[in-house]
């Protein structure tokens, strides 16, 4: 056997995986348990309530993680017991138990990151478990409990006997043999164990990270022939396990002599050596066995077809997010090093060329859109765990709230869904805290006594929409307007429109909860929520009817990598606008060199010059362009003196030094080599309004 | 910088020495790139103007510097020789790489520790902070830049913010 340090590079690979498992595990758990207290659930869903705890128990304890796997243990026990149904699964019990997931989640997290178990705490949680309970286990406090009390071995043939012979490579895979021989002891008592070396090889030609050895031996148990298998069922096909029951048939011995690799004789020596078999039994075996029926003995088929039979259900491969980034930027070089290749082609107008360098920009194109697809994920990631936070909050706010979810299923890039996650959970909070009433509110104004909260996500466009809406009090745009009078931020006597009102609650300094609560109101207002979905190149809209609810739509891109762009010239500058704003292109007319708006569909169109804005050199051009830009509502002209068209864009940071400078969102490579920068039309615009308005201060102070 | 990788001959430390606006100046070899060609800089808006602009470095987008203005002087007029030395700096424990113009690129020399005589207080036009030392070298004396203050990132973005933006002077119009 190797030392457990040799494969420590293996083990923390496997330690990853385990990680990884018991993190779905433990999400599992928390909806099952929420989907089972909410009634909907069924006797399946507890059953695989169960399952998830007693694998997160084997696994850890595979790992040597003595604390998680004794409070799962107790976990364990009181779910066998309502899987049993002698008991019932009431709300009192789910809280307890969603507060012992929290406490697993804590404890692994303890035990990957090498710190000290939190026992104290595992201990109180054993404690308000231990009620549901018979007193009999209420010793389980005791680290290692057994699981199962071990009957009292009657004879000798009561023995199990295992045989087991590992696949070299094991090790690799991260498994040590011996700790799950050690694991056994969980289960009974190992009566007599021996080891073959037989497979080693030369001194010479040993491998030290490879698995040589086979074990013969006897077990002491009350266990099943399933809990036995399901011991080793973490090896899969990379071992041959043999188990006979106590007091199985001499066929069954018969077929495990039959199966290995080693001398008949050899064999029967160990198993009389273990304890297995006796005189009497020798004998037996030689006897012709025809006649004997149970095919006891399996080098694993069944756990075989449990594993075939789980495939199809996991046909994902688990990708490092770095690898992955690594690939997308490249393939972004690779479009632009396509788009290079197009021009150079179109510069020679060989029509063989050109049809070359088409077929391969098209091909580029579609490996990045797959590239893309890859980082690709649910929004349900994100709203799985919002059901537990209503349940949460509603109960510390004391109003009954049901959380409706659509569109689950909606993907989105991967760095978006995190980012995204806070941002929902500050709307989602505000909906409980501010939307929905309090149930006499409710019952008062004729609706149902419990809130319904929907969140509800699709794509539209090339974007995903995101909405929370509740059907609670809706904004009251009275209370609104003259909170922001009195707050400064909109003069007195504003005219408004009903949306435009709505709309202010996403102004710095606004909170309308006369009460600073617990839960918002702390300071980190709903500017905070739009500012970072603007980051995000997203935005944030409000509907409210009032005493009918409200709706927040959030509007945000599926990926933050690669952007559709319009691109055009500023002097000897390119600048790249993100295309989804674009409303238009127009003429600027003659004659308007100092007007800043001009008339377009008898309407007044600010129009802000870029050339005059950036201090742009280089030629200009005798008549300017204006591209129309659409946002937030608003329509804005830009002038700039070439329009290019539209390209794809491929997002590049501009680093620190340019972290201060407003309108410029990034750059990118264009397909000549060229640089080109992404314009921030937002920033742009509310940099040339503070502008204007300090211009306005500066031309009074003047004149007063 | 690199503190840990300094290049050490049996004389001293290796130096690349170039000209700006007829000052000589060094930098050490250790934060030094590599010496591209000169090519247009793409001009970002509202920057300094000792931020010539941006640069495509085979697929990175990189930020050029002109030293000249950087140290007080009027802009680089652009020659057959001009070339951008590109370094790479520290700023908030990541590695940035910007490019600085130069007129032009001499000599890698050789200095000793003992040469380098300490920054005079008086006498020089550029910031005595952005001074290691100074060493003869070839009949004339060289200023050896310290590449952490000369162009710290955190200062140069500081500025930034603060740098009354070119185009105000639309203001008076």
């Amino acid at each position: 056997m190797n030392k457990n340090s040799l494969n420590s590079e293996a083990l923390a690979a496997g330690l990853q995986v385990f990680m990884d498992e018991s993190k779905d595990l433990i999400s599992q758990m928390e909806n099952l348990l929420l989907k089972l207290e909410s009634g909907s659930g069924s006797d399946d869903d507890i059953s695989a309530l169960f399952r998830c705890a007693h694998t997160i128990k084997g696994s850890s304890g595979m790992f040597g993680m003595t604390e998680v796997e004794r409070f799962t243990h107790v976990v364990e026990s009181v779910l066998d017991r309502v899987r049993n149904h002698a008991l019932e699964l009431s709300s009192e019990l789910v809280s307890v138990l969603l507060d012992c997931q929290d406490h697993i989640a804590r404890l692994i997290d303890q035990a990957c990151n090498g710190l000290e178990a939190d026992t104290a705490f595992s201990d109180r949680l054993i404690d308000r478990l231990s009620r549901w309970l018979p007193s009999h286990s209420a010793d389980a406090k005791t680290p290692m409990a057994a699981p199962e009390t071990p009957q009292p071995i009657q004879s000798a043939s009561g023995l199990w006997h295992l045989s087991l012979r590992f696949s070299p490579d094991v090790m690799s895979w991260g498994m040590d043999p011996l700790r799950f021989i050690q694991f056994l002891e969980q289960l009974g008592r190992i009566h007599h164990l021996i080891t073959l070396t037989d497979a080693l090889p030369h001194l010479q030609e040993n491998e030290a990270s490879s698995c040589f050895l086979g074990f013969e031996l006897s077990l002491e148990t009350s266990a099943s022939r399933s809990d036995i298998e399901e011991v080793f069922e973490f090896f899969g096909n990379d071992m041959q396990l043999g188990i006979l029951e106590p007091g199985c048939p001499p066929l069954a011995f018969r077929h495990l002599i039959e199966s290995r690799p080693e001398e008949e004789a050899a064999m029967l020596g160990w198993l009389v050596e273990c304890g297995t078999l006796n005189e009497g039994g020798l004998a037996a075996l030689d006897a012709p066995a025809e006649q004997s029926v149970a095919t006891t003995t399996t080098s694993r088929p069944a756990a075989n077809d449990n594993r075939d039979s789980r495939q199809p259900e996991n046909k994902t491969l688990k990708v490092a997010a770095d690898r992955l980034d690594s690939l997308i930027d490249r393939v972004g070089e690779l479009v632009i090093a396509g788009a290079g290749n197009q021009v150079q082609a179109e510069k020679t107008g060989q029509a063989g060329m050109l049809e070359a360098a088409a077929h391969l920009l098209a091909l580029v194109e579609d490996i990045r859109d797959m590239a893309l697809q890859l980082r690709m994920v649910a929004i349900g990631e994100v709203f799985s765990r919002f059901p537990r936070v209503v349940r949460d909050i509603s109960a510390e706010l004391g109003k009954e709230i049901d959380l409706v979810v659509h569109g689950a299923e909606a993907e989105l890039d991967k760095t978006m869904v995190e980012k995204v996650a806070d941002p929902l959970m500050h709307l989602l909070r505000n909906a409980m805290d501010h939307g929905i009433e309090t149930a006499d509110e409710r019952v008062a104004a004729g609706k149902p006594v419990r809130g319904t909260i929907t969140l509800k996500a699709f794509h539209e466009s090339g974007a995903i929409i995101i909405e929370v809406s509740d059907d609670g009090r809706g904004l009251n745009p009275d209370t609104i307007l003259t909170k922001a009078i009195e707050k400064g931020i909109v003069p007195e006597g504003a005219n408004l429109s009903r949306n435009d009102i709505n709309q202010l609650i996403l102004e710095p300094g606004f909170s309308t909860a006369s009460a600073v609560t617990n839960l918002s109101g702390r300071g980190v207002g709903m500017d905070v929520v739009k500012s970072n979905l603007e980051a995000l190149r997203g935005n944030l809209e409000i509907h409210s009817e009032p005493g009918q609810g409200t709706t927040m739509r959030l509007c945000l891109p599926l990926t933050l990598a690669i952007i559709d762009g319009f691109h055009v010239g500023v002097g000897d500058a390119s600048f790249i606008v993100p295309l989804d704003m674009v409303v238009e292109c127009l003429e600027l007319p003659s004659g308007m060199n100092s007007v800043d708006v001009m008339e377009h569909q008898q309407e007044a169109l600010p129009i802000v010059r870029l050339r005059d804005l950036f201090g742009s050199h280089g030629t200009a051009h005798a008549r300017p362009r204006v591209v129309t830009i659409r946002f937030g509502g608003k329509c804005i002209g830009l002038v700039v003196d070439r329009i290019h068209g539209k390209c794809q864009t491929v997002i590049k940071p501009l680093g620190p030094l340019f972290q201060h400078v407003p309108c410029v969102a990034g750059s990118t490579i264009l397909g000549d080599g060229d640089v080109a920068l992404i314009l921030d039309v937002v920033q742009l615009v509310r940099h040339v309004m503070t502008r204007e308005q300090r211009r306005h201060a500066l031309q009074e102070g003047l004149a007063a | 910088m690199n503190q840990d990788i300094t290049i050490t001959t049996s004389a001293g430390k290796l130096y690349l020495a170039f000209v700006l606006s007829g000052e000589h100046y060094a930098l050490a070899i250790e934060c030094i790139r590599e010496i591209i060609e000169y090519d247009t800089p793409t001009p970002v808006p509202m920057m300094p103007h000792a931020v010539c602009g941006v640069i495509n470095l085979r697929g990175a987008v990189v930020p050029v510097l002109d030293l000249s203005v950087r140290f007080g002087g009027s802009p680089v007029q652009v020659g057959r020789r001009s070339c951008y030395v590109i370094i790479e700096v520290c700023c908030q424990g990541e590695q940035h790489t910007i490019g600085l113009l130069v007129d032009r690129v001499t000599a890698v020399v050789d200095v000793a520790d003992k040469l380098i005589e300490p920054p005079p207080s008086l006498g020089t036009k550029i910031n005595g902070d952005f001074i290691v030392g100074m060493a003869r070298h070839d009949g004339h004396f060289m200023i050896i830049l310290n590449v952490e203050k000369a162009f710290s990132i955190e200062h140069m973005s500081a500025v930034v913010s603060i740098h009354p933006q070119p185009s105000d002077s639309m203001l008076a119009a």
